[in-house]
């Protein structure tokens, strides 16, 4: 009896030795407790706030609810109907051209101009960081208060377009209210919001290029243009696709600077973008089930960007 | 052939100027009109958008300035972004911490993990987020939009914190850990001192993301007490219609703590708000 005794007294001490030494072990520096302290309030929000609700839409996005009560109680399954209607939508294909549209301009026409700017004024010199500080300007307004401003302007009764149209005694003209141009104008707004931003993120590579590299390309004769297109663009592609990442980014949540500017989607829903769809037919009528079907295809479209990002772009620079 | 070049270079700093001036009267203009628009009577406004007020009215400006409402939206706002700002700085720095300084199993999945809230907008969330916040009871309260706030500003700050701390000098962990410092007074006493840089870059992030921010207030918030600026805003020109002296003065009014912050904190604007891609 006794040597058993002791044999379990031994056994249980062993294991307690054996947790003292792998706590010992693990835990040098209270490392194990800075662990436990300093990964779950983070990780729970996350998790809770922004994963989850992902996760859930794509459950809701089977369904018809109006979400008063309990999925359970008023939820009605559908099966595919959500994403059938709305990938046969004409007013979706239009919002998905126009977030498309979004993207098409910063690359064809907001990037080069930031890109042209940046080039001239990268340069250290108070008169530049004057013309850097304008630029950047319109980017630290809310959305809501740039979509707000250029609602004025393109006030048909009162703004700059109202101005324009009276100067040459025109019939008043309101492009927001117009289908052909409603989504147009928008697009002024984002190029006047953003390019600064860009430009700032070009500055930023172009002060790393080193000046020797430039200044002995010149003494070996390379002119202005294959100074720029030579060196300085190759050195700075990083800049060139962050800037690229966030114009997508920025299209597939573009939403904010549309609500002051038209509502409901603008004529006949001609300036939806995703996400101002989503918006109207999800959460303005009470449709949880159809606006987080929406949303699954936004998550869709946002991974396979980032596939393609992470596989082409980046990867293409590394080789 | 002197003559030929000088021609080419005076041609291309006229194209230079020109192209400079041009965006800068594209950017400019509409703040001139609003700035102004707001001293202007209406009828004038109608008649005369660009020029100078032919009499200055201050009347749409003393109105907005004097109303309570006004002041009442822009503490909510100074309350909910305060309180983001602060909660990210905590959480998200102690994270980024047990990334750069601390092993364990699983850490580059976890990390992962994390980065992916980078690539999904707040959009792709918001009709469940809505659900949870209204079924715990969050709704019309500042908590329910800072804690959405928060959880999507963790990724970008995760990873500005996690590069940064990276870079602090290897040595100075070793010698700490070797002198019997633990990781927690580590973290707290010698790199948090160390980080002001990047607090300050995440900080400006997220404060100015906070303070602009439209969408999440916009869902969860009905009662017009707790309303931040943006939603006052949209609120007041509802109420206005196309009232523009008034509504330009508004817009004036709340552009203007925006407008002297990023005077003031530049170099930190510039940086936070591009990624880090500019350093400070």
């Amino acid at each position: 009896m006794k040597s058993v005794d002791i044999a379990l007294e031994a056994q249980r001490t062993g294991r307690l030795s054996a947790v003292k030494e792998w706590l010992y072990r693990h835990n040098t520096g209270g490392r194990l407790s800075t662990l436990l302290l300093f990964i779950p309030p983070a990780l729970m929000v996350f998790t809770l706030l922004v994963i989850l609700p992902i996760a859930e839409s794509g459950v809701y996005s089977f369904y018809r609810w109006n979400g008063f009560t309990a999925l359970s109680d008023s939820g009605r399954w559908v099966g595919w109907r959500n994403f059938q209607f709305i990938l046969q939508d004409p007013v979706f294909h239009q919002a998905v051209w126009n977030t498309a549209k979004i993207v098409l301009i910063s690359l064809l026409i907001q990037l080069p101009l930031a890109m042209m700017l940046a080039l001239s004024i990268a340069s250290k010199g108070s008169l530049n960081t004057l013309f850097r500080l304008v630029y950047f300007l319109p980017f630290i307004l809310a959305d809501v208060v740039a979509g707000l401003i250029w609602r004025f302007i393109y006030d048909g009764n009162f703004g700059l377009v109202a101005a324009f149209t009276q100067l040459f005694g025109m019939e008043s003209f309101y492009p927001l209210a117009d289908r052909d141009w409603a989504f147009n104008a928008i697009l002024v707004v984002v190029v006047w919001k953003y390019f600064g931003y860009h430009m700032m993120i070009y500055i930023a590579g172009l002060q790393s290029v080193p000046n020797d590299l430039v200044e002995a390309a010149r003494l070996d004769g390379a002119g202005r243009l294959q100074i720029i297109f030579r060196i300085k663009l190759p050195l700075i592609m990083p800049a060139i696709r962050l800037s690229i990442f966030f114009s997508v980014i920025g299209a597939l949540q573009f939403f904010e600077m549309a609500m002051p500017l038209v509502t409901s989607g603008g004529p006949s829903g001609s300036a939806h973008t995703i996400v101002t769809y989503l918006y109207e037919f999800g959460i303005v009528r009470s449709r949880i089930g159809f606006g987080s079907a929406v949303a699954v295809l936004l998550f869709v479209m946002c991974a396979i960007f980032a596939f393609i990002y992470q596989r082409f772009v980046m990867a293409r620079n590394t080789a | 052939m002197t003559e030929m070049t000088d021609r080419r270079s005076v041609s291309a700093s006229v194209a230079r100027w020109g192209l400079l001036l041009l965006a800068a009267l594209f950017v400019l203009l509409p703040f001139w009109m609003t700035t102004l628009g707001g001293f202007k009577s209406l009828g004038e406004l109608r008649v005369s958008p660009l020029g100078l007020p032919r009499q200055w009215d201050a009347t749409a400006y003393l109105d907005i300035l004097t109303s309570s409402m006004t002041w009442q939206m822009m503490l909510n706002s100074v309350v909910i972004t305060g309180f983001t700002v602060a909660l990210v700085l905590i959480i998200a720095s102690m994270l980024a911490f047990t990334f750069s300084h601390i092993r364990f199993a699983g850490k580059q999945y976890l990390y992962s993990y994390v980065i992916l809230g980078m690539m999904f907008p707040g959009a792709t969330a918001i009709l469940p987020l809505f659900i949870k916040i209204r079924d715990i009871g969050l709704l019309d309260t500042y908590a329910g939009v800072i804690l959405p706030q928060v959880a999507f500003g963790l990724a970008m700050s995760v990873l500005l914190f996690r590069t940064f701390f990276e870079q602090l000098p290897k040595e100075l962990f070793e010698a700490a850990l070797v002198d019997g410092c633990s990781y927690g007074r580590f973290f707290w006493t010698i790199v948090m001192p160390l980080s002001k840089p990047i607090l300050a870059t995440v900080g400006v992030f997220i404060l100015v993301g906070s303070w602009n921010n439209y969408i999440f207030p916009l869902i969860m918030l009905n009662d017009q007490s707790v309303y931040p600026w943006p939603l006052g805003l949209m609120e007041f020109r509802g109420q206005y219609g196309s009232e523009w002296n008034r509504i330009l003065a508004y817009i004036t009014v709340t552009i203007l703590p925006a407008v002297a912050f990023f005077l003031y904190a530049q170099k930190y604007i510039v940086a936070g708000l591009t990624g880090g891609a500019v350093k400070g």
